[in-house]
């Protein structure tokens, strides 16, 4: 077993070590930081310009591969280069990666609790009005792309906020706090005011994909023995159904939980750009504009990181919920 | 997953039988089942209504995606406008229009391609086996952990330039993967079966078997992978147009209309949005019906228990 998960692990390291080598290669062809500084006007000056290119490491001078062993020797060193603005990617990174956790993780609770017990409800009422109903919105839902959704909810805000009157809006939609906001709860709620438009557009298309997911696993379950036998024994449907069938439908939805969520971390680009939070998202399309090759390729690293952290959680996770699983 | 399908059975038992008639009895079994589907059918026709909509839609209005009306500048939806117009005077119908002309094409395109390619590897790795398995197991891993929407960002300065149609490719580079692990899956367990074991003892080349015997039993999910790979390169090619990414003016598609919209949602302008949006959202709705419909009639075994 050891062995196993070593070389997974090892294999794991490779394929983020090919994939972020093929993300920088690839921002490193593609983009042109000397351009960037030939249109500015006024023009900054040959030696300035090349300065500051070999300060990113970024000078086209400099053939890819040195670039990329440099960067790779800074990398191994916890070094991950200079910004486009050039301050420390390192310190960029540890600023906006909390920024996009504060707009992810209410969202992610959010819909994995409101998605599990949303299916695990349609699954009981199969075919009833109310399940039809559901069904139909997460169809809506699941043809509503995040960039489609965030803009209709801002709009939704505006009517809102119109229709309620008063001095200070009443839904927010830019940014994440109010800089005039004072005190504890003040701050409080002017947080979580801005949060809630973001967290919808983050959550419905989340909570309609684990229902469906919850729904197809619950009436499996509804349907087999041993709940029959839990019935048989005395316990009341409710607390048959909460204690032995939701629980054991969860196990696969909660593989799927795992991994969403934490894509959804490294998927927000759209939420963070329309409602105006300075995340990760935001900050991997200002980078691709500003040539910005450094930035780009931390991203790329900590997404696929990501990615393989959400392999190996999900199948903890399966192995901690179900029993017959032993590791 | 091992249930033998109707065409597994068939192909195993008539191995004489000519190709196209049992291919048009199963088409013909599938279409009628598909039929019965309410919303799979609301899909099918709505499609049908929106790709003529989109093609026949410039013959509505006299603007072209690219005429400026001066005099009308920031109108509402009115008669010579029907979606309005923006702030410099763009007909936002010609630009809908135009855009769902190039969403369609770059989703069948790129559907075509991506499930196409997946096929390929996936049979193909299971089948041969060995290093071939090998490579194109850990290639289909690498590209699962490349972020693929942050790799095409990444590599949009290099279609940027160029012809609308190299979205097309790049798109389909990054969404082959999971069909392409699906297909080696039931490969495994098709390649073991008597059919196709007689096949190779008689000496059928292994393409021949694969194109023979192997496709016509993973069709299904094919066909089903097909249809929502339209949807999803659709939603892709909008996303990347969205942030900037994608295509770009002179050129327009569903993805940049919707993003010059956007900006307006949250002013009197909103019908800018509303527009393009819903047509999108109605495209993406059509096609997610056609392939659960589709889903149901290929598989006798699905009775809506499958996720989504």
């Amino acid at each position: 077993m050891g062995a196993f998960i070593v070389r997974r692990l090892l294999n794991y390291v490779v394929l983020v070590f090919v994939a972020t080598s093929l993300a920088y290669l690839g921002a490193s062809t593609a983009f042109h930081p000397k351009d960037m500084y030939l249109q500015k006007n006024p023009p900054t000056k040959p030696v300035v310009m090349y300065q500051e290119l070999n300060e990113r490491n970024e000078n086209p001078e400099k053939p890819v591969f040195e670039r990329y062993a440099h960067w790779v020797d800074g990398v191994a060193h916890g070094d991950f280069g200079k910004t486009w603005q050039l301050d420390s990617v390192n310190k960029h990174f540890s600023i906006s990666v909390w920024v996009t956790v504060r707009l992810v993780s209410v969202a992610a609770v959010l819909s994995a609790i409101l998605g599990i017990l949303i299916g695990s409800f349609q699954a009981v009422r199969q075919y009833k009005f109310s399940d039809h109903a559901i069904t139909f919105g997460s169809y809506i839902v699941f043809a509503m792309p995040v960039f489609v959704l965030a803009p209709l909810l801002k709009l939704i805000a505006v009517q809102v906020n119109k229709a309620v009157g008063g001095d200070t809006p009443f839904l927010q939609y830019q940014g994440e706090i109010d800089p005039n906001a004072t005190g504890f709860f003040g701050q409080l709620f002017s947080r979580a005011d801005h949060l809630l438009l973001p967290t919808i557009s983050l959550t419905l298309g989340l909570i309609a994909f684990y229902s469906r997911y919850q729904r197809g696993q619950m009436l499996d379950v509804l349907g087999s023995d041993f709940l029959r036998t839990a019935r048989a024994k005395g316990l009341t449907k409710g607390r048959a159904i909460l204690k032995h069938g939701v629980r054991t439908a969860v196990i696969p939805v909660m593989t799927l939980v795992t991994y969403s969520t934490i894509l959804t971390f490294a998927g927000a680009i759209i939420t963070e750009r329309v409602f105006g939070w300075n995340g990760l998202g935001s900050w991997f399309t200002d980078a691709t504009n500003h040539s910005d090759v450094n930035s780009v390729a931390v991203i790329t690293l900590f997404s696929a990181v990501l990615v393989l952290i959400a392999g190996m959680l999900s199948d903890v996770i399966t192995a901690l919920l179900d029993p017959r699983v032993r590791l | 997953m091992t249930a033998p399908t109707p065409a597994g059975t068939a192909v195993e038992t008539v191995e004489l039988q000519s190709a196209p008639r049992e291919g048009s009895g199963r088409a013909a079994l599938v279409w009628r089942r598909f039929r019965r589907n309410k919303m799979a059918m609301v899909g099918l026709v709505g499609l049908v209504l929106l790709f003529a909509f989109a093609f026949l839609g410039p013959l509505l209005t006299h603007w072209s995606p690219a005429d400026i009306d001066l005099i009308n500048t920031q109108s509402g939806p009115t008669g010579d406008h029907f979606f309005g117009t923006d702030d410099v005077g763009h007909d936002m119908f010609a630009q809908t229009v135009n855009g769902m002309q190039k969403s369609l094409i770059i989703g069948l395109l790129v559907a075509l391609l991506s499930t196409g390619s997946a096929g390929l590897l996936g049979t193909a790795a299971a089948y041969f086996g060995g290093w071939w398995e090998k490579v194109i197991v850990w290639l289909t891993d690498l590209f699962l952990v490349v972020p693929s929407l942050l790799m095409l960002i990444i590599l949009s300065p290099y279609f940027q330039g160029a012809n609308w149609l190299v979205l097309v490719p790049m798109i389909a580079l990054f969404s082959w993967m999971i069909t392409s692990r699906v297909v080696r899956g039931m490969t495994l367990t098709i390649r073991e079966r008597e059919f196709v074991r007689a096949a190779r003892y008689m000496g059928v080349p292994a393409w021949t078997i694969i194109r023979r015997h192997i496709i016509p039993n993973i069709s299904s999910i094919l066909i089903v992978d097909f249809t929502l790979n339209v949807g999803a390169a659709i939603v892709t090619e909008s996303f990347l147009s969205f942030l900037g990414f994608g295509i770009r003016s002179p050129n327009v598609s569903l993805g940049t209309v919707i993003n010059d919209g956007a900006q307006f949602a949250s002013t009197d302008q909103w019908y800018l949005f509303v527009f393009p949006a819903s047509v999108l959202v109605l495209i993406i709705l059509c096609v997610n019906f056609i392939g659960d419909g589709l889903r149901d009639a290929l598989d006798p075994n699905s009775t809506g228990a499958s996720a989504r």
